[in-house]
């Protein structure tokens, strides 16, 4: 028995002591937020700042014209989500509940067109945005995620474990098949149309090298490109920097928090990287 | 109710299809097939969309361009730098996880935190680690009479700077999945093991191991694809460089200045495509020995 209880403290030991090496990177990000400027570098490093400057947040909201890049973030994720799970519950519900010509051949093209990673795409995608004038535009942003094979596919698995006898019966009562959907249908997936929404909405906002490319001013930039930008003019402030960039991790820190039971069954469930 | 394709089904699930399909085939498939062609092309006026010439220049172009060769090997050793560590550490983490401890869901929560933050930001928060003179890795090292690294601006530490970054933000996500490959795992084997005497050592080598080879055969393909698609933490960790002296230049970070800083549409396509090749073959290897092991 005492040999148990020693085994049980040594796998405390080391899941504690990698948990501290995995939140040790934020706990010193928001403590440098928080210092003031001639605390920020000096060695030995001090954890707890003597004087909390909550001011420095504001000085770094400031210092770039971080209010537009959020607007610009929180536009791309609300639209682009929306766009995504409404073309995603058509799809799923064609290839999962019409028999139509071509659904295998289709289905697997377009699982086949999962493999390709999305560097190939970029230039074309490029070529094509430039050509309809939509660089530097929100359409250049949204568009192209406004539908998600993956999704698709995550989404068609759960409608083919909702039993057929009810599109029957509801069929029996005169709804229609549209009605059915999303009276019947997606009330039922809720569970995986959270987890779909989640994991777009973190993809949308931490997004990096396409808003990058298809943004070119200012006012188009969303919070990551707009950080970049600020890493180069902020310099050594290194608690504005900190500052900064806890402004782009908390938000996605809390919404996993919130919602965790979704993201980590999902992730489980089909093995996606995010 | 029959269930054979009609014609009137299919004209009603187009009309389903149509939304996703529209975006899909606009943005995903041509821009595959376009992404080929562009790869030929030689002379290329992409406003006009006019075609000079084609041919085989820009193949030629990046396999006798050292950069090339170059960004290829870092990424190589990029891969072999994230894989297999990564993958042990949170086989070790998730095995830990999986026995009957308190907080398991706490613990799980805090492995996985990195996965859901944006890289950009995290490797500006790791860039700050990493300062030589008052970072706090530096610092820690010093505790162990260890003389301060120049992590990001020496070249020979800069890969390194950059796969620790990568294993501490993927740890979470193999973990998970390691977590649900070891649910799945039957307990009467261990239990039976511990009637015949077998230690928690034996145990982890004789059963979790084997039995768990199709989940790490998994993680280990998809990791080796996305390792090779490393750019944001490049890019963000070294403020837009490829490291020092170029030491952490990837293939994406290679494609991205082809592409976006010379503007040479065509060879950056090329790259592109053969990056897809070697991504092409991991996901063949997995397809065929993700059929063969499975127990």
């Amino acid at each position: 028995m005492q040999k148990e209880a020693l085994s049980k403290g040594f796998i405390y030991l080391l899941l504690i002591l990698g948990s501290i090496l995995m939140l040790l990177p934020f706990v010193w990000m928001i403590s440098t937020s928080l210092k003031l400027p001639n605390e920020v570098m000096i060695m030995p490093p001090k954890w707890i700042p003597s004087d909390i400057q909550w001011s420095n947040y504001i000085e770094a909201w400031f210092s770039a014209p971080f209010a537009i890049y959020s607007v610009n973030s929180v536009i791309v994720l609300i639209s682009s989500t929306i766009g995504e799970l409404i073309t995603t519950i058509l799809a799923a519900y064609a290839f999962s509940r019409i028999n139509f010509y071509g659904r295998e051949l289709i289905f697997s093209v377009l699982l086949g067109t999962m493999m390709v990673p999305g560097e190939v795409l970029l230039i074309p995608n490029f070529v094509t945005l430039s050509n309809l004038g939509w660089i530097d535009h929100y359409q250049a942003l949204i568009v192209p995620w406004l539908a998600s094979i993956f999704s698709i596919f995550l989404l068609r698995q759960f409608f083919f474990s909702i039993p057929k006898e009810l599109s029957f019966a509801a069929k029996i009562d005169g709804c229609s098949d549209f009605r059915f959907l999303w009276s019947v249908m997606v009330p039922l997936a809720k569970p995986a149309l959270i987890t779909i929404a989640i994991l777009k909405a973190i993809g949308s906002w931490n997004a990096f090298l396409w808003p990058l490319i298809v943004t070119s001013s200012e006012e188009m930039r969303t919070l990551p490109v707009g950080l970049i930008s600020f890493s180069t003019d902020a310099g050594t402030r290194y608690e504005l920097l900190m500052a900064a960039s806890s402004m782009i991790i908390l938000p996605m820190i809390i919404l996993f928090i919130v919602l965790q039971k979704y993201i980590i069954e999902g992730v489980a469930r089909a093995g996606i990287k995010g | 109710m029959n269930d054979k394709p009609t014609l009137n089904k299919t004209l009603k699930a187009v009309l389903y299809l149509l939304p996703a399909l529209v975006i899909i085939v606009t943005f995903s498939i041509y821009p595959i097939v376009k992404s080929f062609f562009m790869s030929f092309y030689t002379d290329y006026d992409y406003f006009k969309d006019l075609v000079y010439a084609r041919g085989l220049d820009n193949y030629k172009v990046i396999f006798e361009d050292p950069e090339f060769w170059k960004s290829l090997g870092n990424t190589l050793l990029f891969v072999v730098g994230v894989v297999p560590l990564s993958i042990i550490i949170s086989l070790v983490i998730a095995t830990l996880l999986n026995q009957k401890i308190k907080f398991r869901g706490l613990f799980r929560t805090i492995y996985f935190l990195p996965f859901v933050t944006s890289v950009v930001a995290v490797s500006i928060v790791w860039r700050w680690i990493f300062h030589s003179q008052y970072g706090v890795l530096n610092y820690f090292l010093g505790l162990f009479g260890i003389s301060p690294i120049n992590w990001l601006t020496d070249p020979t530490w800069a890969m390194p700077s950059l796969v620790i970054l990568a294993i501490w933000k993927g740890l979470g996500y193999n973990i998970i999945i390691f977590l649900a490959g070891l649910q799945n795992i039957n307990q009467q084997y261990y239990l039976a093991a511990k009637i015949d005497g077998a230690g928690a050592w034996e145990r982890f080598k004789n059963i979790t191991v084997p039995l768990l080879s199709p989940t790490t055969f998994f993680i280990s393909i998809v990791s080796i694809i996305n390792s090779f698609k490393v750019f944001d933490e490049v890019y963000a960790l070294f403020g837009g460089q490829p490291g020092p002296a170029g030491s952490a230049e990837t293939i994406v970070y290679y494609i991205y200045n082809k592409f976006y800083g010379e503007w040479d549409f065509g060879v950056a396509s090329a790259a592109a495509y053969v990056l897809f090749l070697v991504i092409f073959i991991f996901t063949l290897i997995q397809l065929y020995f993700g059929k063969k092991v499975n127990y």
